[in-house]
């Protein structure tokens, strides 16, 4: 049975009927048609899926849809605000913070909760804060200093 | 679509929940779904009705009453993590809370879901062992309260009743003089516990142990108190040799597993080290 959920996604409410085994993340990327957020491993492990739900990161694929009824949502999309790319995207073009790119939603995302909680976090610090995002490009070095860069212009953008 | 087809119920009260429960036939509890979801998506687990806890009102937030932090069954492993309460009065909790999973599955896996759950390598049931956790379930009887010691039953299986729900995690301050520490070696990509080891330690003003608790995670089917290490600390002062010798008797009463992160005689060595260092950190916080 088909059940009604509606949610912000990135400011705009969207309500679909959907299947409750259907996946948050598969909800986003196919039913809302936003495939900026990455489907990886399917094992919860790696990160690529990871969003913020009513302002915590969490892993889409391992959420179910109506799980999230009623959530304020932002993805990967709506990070660049007015054709300017966040502070944290503006850090993975800077550093070279990635190299085929597939993780990268998910490390902004989860890079975004780590500055709110540790504004100006130590490298071990952001390591240990992506232990949920997994890069098999195995690029972490840049990506590292990718969020250093951000957390040094978002602080000094205060 | 990934998981087999369930219906979902979202009660809005314990009772609600209790009611679904007694009456559902093959139905599963999801309170945060970092254990539950996963294994519905490798179809390791297909129940036919799941009963979403998030509207249910009461099972979360963190208190304090008297000598006792009541944390409700809901709580995530952030809020536990993130407790200015909990870091104050019972800091291992806290920071046994900040090893498990990674962020994400910190702000949605709950306490009370992973006591549930029971995997044998959560962190959280070798700290719920060693400090004295009780654990308040509630059914269509009323309320009943369970010790961590007789909680932890086998490999995913616990004390909670198929017709109950576990609604509260009640955590014992221990008094002044008293230190603690978990620690594990981690799995290198799921970071759970291949070893985890939380020992807790109450020190007289000469120095001489006078309370010691200390549980296993990770190395058997379950988590199990180390009573041999805790006698072995009992009433002694707890210079190098005798933590080194208590540590010894870690792996004792362990049913530990090989597997394929290690054999035998590696997982009861691991447990042995992990008891040692553990025990050396406790003691040095409760020195102060």
């Amino acid at each position: 049975m088909k059940l009604p959920v509606t949610m912000t996604i990135n400011g705009q409410s969207y309500s679909h009927e959907v299947e409750p085994r259907l996946l948050l993340v598969h909800h986003i990327r196919e039913t809302v048609g936003l495939t900026g957020t990455h489907v990886g491993c399917d094992t919860s492990q790696c990160g690529a899926c990871t969003i913020l739900m009513n302002g915590q990161a969490v892993k889409a694929c391992t959420l179910f849809a109506v799980q999230a009824d009623g959530a304020q949502i932002t993805t990967i999309e709506g990070m660049a605000k007015n054709g300017e790319l966040h502070p944290i995207q503006q850090g993975f073009w800077e550093k070279h913070g990635l190299q085929c790119g597939f993780c990268t939603p998910g490390m902004i995302m989860a890079a975004a909760q780590m500055l709110e909680r540790y504004p100006r976090p130590t490298e071990e610090q952001i390591r240990h804060q992506l232990e949920g995002n997994l890069c098999r490009c195995t690029g972490y070095h840049n990506i590292v200093k990718a969020i250093q860069w951000a957390a040094e212009h978002m602080a000094a953008g205060k | 679509m990934y998981p087999a087809a369930f219906e979902y119920h979202a009660p809005t009260s314990v009772r609600d929940a209790l009611g679904l429960l007694g009456s559902l036939e093959d139905a599963k509890i999801l309170a945060g779904g970092h254990s539950l979801v996963p294994m519905m998506k490798l179809r390791l687990a297909q129940p036919k009705h799941v009963i979403d806890l998030r509207k249910v009102p009461g099972l979360t937030g963190i208190k304090e009453e008297g000598s006792t932090i009541v944390l409700g069954a809901m709580a995530t492993h952030w809020d536990v993590e993130s407790s200015p309460i909990l870091k104050a009065k019972a800091p291992v909790v806290a920071e046994t809370a900040a090893v498990i999973g990674d962020p994400a599955v910190r702000n949605k896996g709950t306490i009370g879901g992973s006591l549930a759950h029971a995997d044998p390598a959560a962190d959280m049931p070798a700290t719920a062992i060693a400090l004295g956790f009780e654990l308040v379930c509630e059914g269509p009887k009323g309320r009943r309260t369970v010790k961590a010691d007789d909680w932890f039953q086998g490999l995913m299986s616990t004390a909670l009743g198929e017709d109950e729900l576990l609604v509260e995690v009640r955590v014992p301050v221990w008094p002044a003089g008293s230190g603690a520490c978990y620690m594990k070696f981690p799995h290198p990509a799921s970071r759970f516990a291949v070893v985890g080891v939380c020992a807790a330690v109450t020190l007289d003003k000469n120095g001489a142990c006078t309370r010691a608790g200390v549980g296993v995670t990770g190395a058997g089917t379950k988590a199990v108190r180390a009573r041999g290490v805790e006698a072995g600390l009992a009433g002694k002062r707890l210079d190098a040799a005798a933590i080194e010798a208590a540590a010894q008797k870690a792996a004792e009463g362990v049913d530990v597993q090989a597997d394929l992160q290690g054999s035998v005689e590696y997982k009861a060595h691991l447990c042995r080290v992990f008891a040692r260092r553990a025990i050396e950190a406790a003691v040095k916080r409760a020195q102060g």
